[in-house]
C-alpha cells in the first residue's frame, strides 16, 4: 500500500510531517504548539484555554471577522483546542486551498492580535462551557477520573475553575503566548491532496525565521490516586474506573491495546457481552487506553440505572480480574483483524492520518510504518498479555461514580 | 466511479457505486421505516426492533452475530430515525461477501422472547441516559410541540411505560408490516465487484417475501407558532429549540434552505455566531435544516445561562426578522457555498461516508447522489432563490421549546 510519510525538522526545531494521499481531493492539517494545559501555573488555570479562544480573534493584517471570512472562503472547517501538552489548530479543506490557508495560519501562530477588548467574551464562553459540563454527566465523571489518576499537572482538563478564570488578564494570556508558542517541539502534520515538496518549502518560508528555544519539561507533583462519589440527582449512575497501564512509549503498549481489545474491541468483546448482552445492565459500557506524560491508564466506563449500578460495577471488575485466567487465541485473532482493518481504513481519512502522524511524532519522535504496527499487533499473544498483567496488575482501581447514591468499592 | 442499480423479483432494490481506488467497501440495508410509521401503543418499536435485529436468526445466536462481525474486523452499526432504519458495515474488500451474509441474515431475525426481555432493559437504560441529557430531551419535546398529531412528532425511543408494556407479538407485527422487500434498499460502495455483489444479494435476499409496504401519511405540516416552557430543575443550562417550517426532502428549494441555515447559523462565521457566540452571550447557538418526506424543518438552537434566555431569544428573533425581511447578502451566500461545497467533498471521500449520501439520494428522490451533482446544485443557488425560500418557508414564525431550570420565560417580542 502506498504510504509515504515525509518528515522534516527545520533549524529552529519545528517538525513538519506530510503524507500525500492519492485519490482524495481534500486535506487536513494540524498545527500542534507546545502551549498545553500542563504549562499553566496553578493560579492561572484557564489561561491556555483563553489563549486558544483568543488566538483566532484577529492576526497579521486581518481583524477577527476578516480572518474568519478569509478562512470560510477557502472552505476551511477549523477548530482550536488545548490538550495536556499542546495547543492545536486544525483545519480541513480542499487540498488546493492548503497553501493559502497555511499563509493565514502563519499570521495566527506568529502575529495574533490577542485583543484585550475580547477577553471578557472569551471568559464568558469558558464559564458557560464549565456550567454546561454539569449537563453532561458522562464527560464530567471521566474528567474527574483523570484528575484523580494522574499527578498534577497531568490530570488537567480545559475547563479551568471560575476563580482562576476570573483572575486571568490579557497580560497573562499574552505572556503565556510569548513563553510557550515556539517552534521547538511544534509539530505540523499535513495529509491529503498535497504536494509535500511545495508544503515543505512554504512552511520553511512562513516559519523558518521563527525563533525560540526548548522549554523544560514540567515536573510531576507527588500524589496518590483516590476514589470518590459525586452526588447528583440523575436518572443513571455514572461509573468510571481506572488502573495503571503501559504508556504509548512502553514496550508493553501493544499488550495494553490487546487488553482493551479483549475487553471492549467489538460487540463480542467481554465487557459488552457480560454487562450488556447477557445481563442488560446498561446501554453504554466500554474500556479504553489513555496516556498522560509517562503514565498510561486502562479506563472503563458504564452508565446504568441506580438500582443496577452496584451489579454493573461488580461485573466490570470481575471481567478485569478474569483477564489473568488467560485470553483465547480466537479472541486475539478477532482483535488483530479489527486493529489491522482500522489501520487500512485510516489511510482513507486525511484527518485520521494527520492525527496519527502527529501522535506518533509527539510520543516517539518518529512515525511508525504500517508494517511495524502490523507485526507488533501480530505478536500479541496470551503470554504477552500475562506479562503485561504482572507489570500492571488489576488491583486497587480508582473509581469515580456520579449519581444519587454511592456504591461499594470492593477491596 | 460508476453507479449501478438492480431490482430483485421480490421488489428489493440494490444500488451501488464502484470506486476502484478505495481501500474499503461499505454495505447497508436501508429500510423505509421509523417512528413516523408506528401506530399507537407501538411507539418506540422501530428503535427497539433495530436492537433486536442483532439478537440472532435461524442460523446464528446473538453472540454468533457479534462474533461473526468481529471476526472480519467490521466497522458496523445501525440507526433509527423518524423515517429510516439502517444496518451497515464497512470492511476490507475481501470480507465483503461475509459482511453481506451476516447483514442479510440479521434482516430476517428470530426475535426470541428471552432476548426480547433482556434487550428491553437495555432500551430502558438508553431512555434513562437521554433523560440525563437536556440537549437530547429538548429535541424530543420540541418535535412533539411543533408537529402535534403529525406522525413526525412521535418520539424515536418511545415512552418508558410504553416500552415496558410492549410485547414481542407487537414487534413481530410491525416487522411483518414494514420490513417487506419492496420497502428495503440495499446500498454498496467502494472497492467492489458489482456483478459479484448482485449475485450475493440475490442469493441472500431473493427468498424474502412480505406484503407490499407503503407510507400513508406524508402530508406537509403547518405548525402553530408559540412558546412552550418545560421546567426541569436538575438541568444547569437552558436548552432552547426554535422550529419553523422548512423544505421537504424532495423540494428543489432544499439547497437554498441549507445555504441559508449556514449563512445565518453555522457554528463559525455566521450571523448568529458573530452576534451571540463570539461575544460570549451563549454557550451554543446556531441553525440547521432537517428534511423529511413531505415536510421539513428549519431549526435554531440556543444553549446558555437560564437567566439570559429571554434576552438571547429576543436577539435571535431580531436576526430572524431581519433575514426574513432583507434576505442575505451576496457575500454571505458565497461564503456559505464555499463552506458547504468543501464539506461535501470531504464527507464523500470515504466509502463509509458515501454510503449514507447514496442511500439518502435514492430513498428520497431516486437520484444517484453524485457529489459533483450536489456541488453544482449548491453552486447554482442565487439570492433570488434564497428569497423564494424565505417567501415559501418564513424563518420568523417560530415554535419555541425551552427545557431547563426556568419556571417563567418572558420574551419581549413574542412570535
Amino acid at each position: 500500500m502506498a504510504e509515504i510519510v515525509q518528515h522534516h525538522t527545520y533549524a529552529n526545531g519545528l517538525t513538519l510531517l506530510t503524507q500525500a494521499m492519492p485519490h482524495v481531493r481534500s486535506a487536513t492539517f494540524a498545527l500542534h504548539l507546545p502551549a498545553g494545559l500542563c504549562r499553566e501555573t496553578p493560579d492561572q488555570r484557564g489561561v491556555g484555554t483563553l489563549l486558544a479562544e483568543s488566538i483566532v480573534r484577529g492576526a497579521g493584517n486581518y481583524g477577527s471577522k476578516q480572518l474568519s471570512v478569509a478562512l470560510d472562503n477557502l472552505g476551511v472547517d477549523r477548530s482550536e483546542s488545548i490538550g495536556l501538552f499542546n495547543l492545536s489548530l486544525a483545519a480541513g479543506t480542499l487540498g488546493r486551498n492548503v497553501p493559502a490557508a497555511l499563509k493565514l495560519y502563519a499570521d495566527v501562530v506568529r502575529r495574533p492580535h490577542l485583543p484585550e477588548g475580547e477577553l471578557e467574551a472569551a471568559k464568558e464562553l469558558m464559564l458557560l462551557d464549565l456550567a454546561g459540563l454539569e449537563d453532561s454527566p458522562q464527560e464530567k465523571v471521566m474528567l474527574e477520573l483523570k484528575r484523580r489518576i494522574y499527578p498534577e499537572p497531568f490530570g488537567r482538563n480545559q475547563y479551568g475553575t471560575p476563580e482562576t478564570i476570573d483572575r486571568v488578564t490579557i497580560d497573562h494570556v499574552r505572556a503565556f503566548y510569548a513563553t510557550h508558542l515556539r517552534p521547538h517541539g511544534a509539530i505540523f502534520s499535513v495529509a491529503g491532496a498535497i504536494d509535500p515538496d511545495e508544503i515543505r518549502a512554504l512552511v520553511g518560508e512562513l516559519f523558518g525565521d521563527w525563533s525560540g528555544t526548548e522549554l523544560p519539561d514540567p515536573l510531576e507533583e507527588a500524589f496518590a490516586p483516590t476514589s470518590v462519589h459525586l452526588e447528583k440527582e440523575t436518572q443513571q449512575t455514572q461509573v468510571a474506573l481506572a488502573v495503571p497501564s503501559a504508556p504509548f512509549t512502553d514496550v508493553d503498549y501493544y499488550a495494553a491495546r490487546g487488553v482493551v481489545g479483549v475487553l471492549s474491541g467489538g460487540m463480542s468483546s467481554r465487557l459488552f457481552t457480560e454487562v450488556r448482552e447477557k445481563r442488560g445492565l446498561c446501554y453504554s459500557v466500554s474500556a479504553g487506553h489513555d496516556t498522560a506524560n509517562r503514565r498510561g491508564a486502562l479506563v472503563c466506563y458504564a452508565g446504568t440505572r441506580i438500582e443496577r449500578a452496584q451489579e454493573t460495577l461488580d461485573v466490570m471488575l470481575a471481567e478485569l480480574r478474569r483477564l489473568t485466567d488467560g485470553v483465547a487465541v480466537e479472541e486475539l485473532d478477532r482483535l488483530k483483524t479489527s486493529l489491522k482493518t482500522a489501520l487500512v481504513m485510516q489511510q482513507e481519512s486525511t484527518g485520521a492520518r494527520a492525527a496519527a502522524m502527529a501522535g506518533d511524532w509527539f510520543h516517539l519522535k518518529r512515525v511508525r510504518s504500517l508494517d511495524e504496527i502490523v507485526s507488533a499487533v501480530n505478536a500479541i499473544d496470551d503470554a504477552a498479555i500475562q506479562r503485561y498483567l504482572e507489570r500492571f496488575p488489576i488491583r486497587n482501581p480508582t473509581v469515580v461514580t456520579l449519581g444519587p447514591t454511592p456504591l461499594t468499592i470492593p477491596v | 466511479m460508476a453507479f449501478h442499480t438492480h431490482t430483485l423479483p421480490n421488489g428489493l432494490t440494490l444500488i451501488g457505486e464502484t470506486i476502484p481506488t478505495a481501500l474499503s467497501a461499505s454495505f447497508g440495508f436501508y429500510v423505509r421505516t421509523g417512528s413516523r410509521d408506528e401506530i399507537g401503543a407501538e411507539n418506540g418499536v422501530s428503535h427497539f426492533l433495530e436492537h433486536m435485529m442483532f439478537k440472532g436468526t435461524a442460523r446464528r445466536t446473538a453472540l454468533e452475530v457479534n462474533l461473526d462481525f468481529d471476526r472480519i474486523g467490521a466497522d458496523y452499526n445501525a440507526s433509527t430515525s423518524e423515517e429510516t432504519t439502517c444496518y451497515f458495515a464497512t470492511v476490507l474488500p475481501e470480507y465483503l461477501p461475509t459482511a453481506i451474509d451476516i447483514l442479510a441474515d440479521i434482516m430476517r431475525p428470530s426475535l426470541r422472547e428471552q432476548d426480547f426481555d433482556t434487550e428491553k432493559q437495555v432500551i430502558l437504560e438508553e431512555i434513562k441516559m437521554y433523560e440525563d441529557s437536556p440537549a437530547s430531551m429538548v429535541w424530543d419535546r420540541a418535535k412533539t410541540h411543533y408537529f402535534g398529531d403529525h406522525p413526525l412528532g412521535q418520539s424515536i425511543l418511545g415512552p418508558s411505560a410504553g416500552i415496558a408494556a410492549l410485547s414481542r407479538g407487537q414487534m413481530q407485527d410491525y416487522f411483518s408490516r414494514r420490513y417487506a422487500p419492496n420497502n428495503v434498499v440495499a446500498v454498496v460502495c467502494g472497492a467492489v465487484d458489482w456483478d459479484a455483489v448482485v449475485a450475493c444479494v440475490e442469493k441472500q435476499c431473493g427468498h424474502w417475501s412480505g406484503p407490499t409496504a407503503a407510507r400513508s401519511d406524508v402530508r406537509d405540516h403547518r405548525p402553530t407558532p408559540g412558546v412552550h416552557l418545560i421546567p426541569h430543575a436538575a438541568a444547569t443550562q437552558e436548552n432552547v429549540l426554535m422550529l419553523s417550517r422548512g423544505a421537504a426532502a424532495e423540494s428543489p428549494l432544499r439547497y437554498a434552505g441549507a445555504l441559508l441555515a449556514t449563512a445565518v447559523g453555522d457554528d463559525s462565521g455566521s450571523r448568529i455566531y458573530w452576534e451571540l457566540v463570539d461575544p460570549g452571550l451563549v454557550e451554543n447557538a446556531g441553525c440547521m435544516v432537517d428534511r423529511a418526506e413531505g415536510t421539513g424543518l428549519f431549526v435554531a438552537t440556543l444553549t446558555g445561562d437560564p437567566e439570559a434566555t429571554g434576552k438571547n431569544l429576543k436577539h435571535l428573533q431580531r436576526i430572524f426578522d431581519e433575514v426574513q425581511r432583507d434576505g442575505i447578502t451576496e457575500d454571505e451566500l458565497t461564503q456559505a457555498k464555499n463552506k458547504v461545497m468543501s464539506r461535501i467533498v470531504r464527507a464523500n471521500e470515504r466509502p463509509k461516508g458515501r454510503l449514507h449520501s447514496l442511500a439518502g439520494a435514492w430513498l428520497y428522490n431516486r437520484e444517484q447522489g453524485q457529489a459533483d451533482t450536489e456541488i453544482a446544485r449548491f453552486d447554482a443557488v442565487t439570492t433570488t432563490d434564497i428569497r423564494s425560500y424565505l417567501d415559501e418557508y418564513p424563518i420568523d414564525k417560530l415554535t419555541i421549546t425551552a427545557y431547563g431550570p426556568l419556571t417563567t420565560l418572558v420574551i419581549d417580542t413574542l412570535p
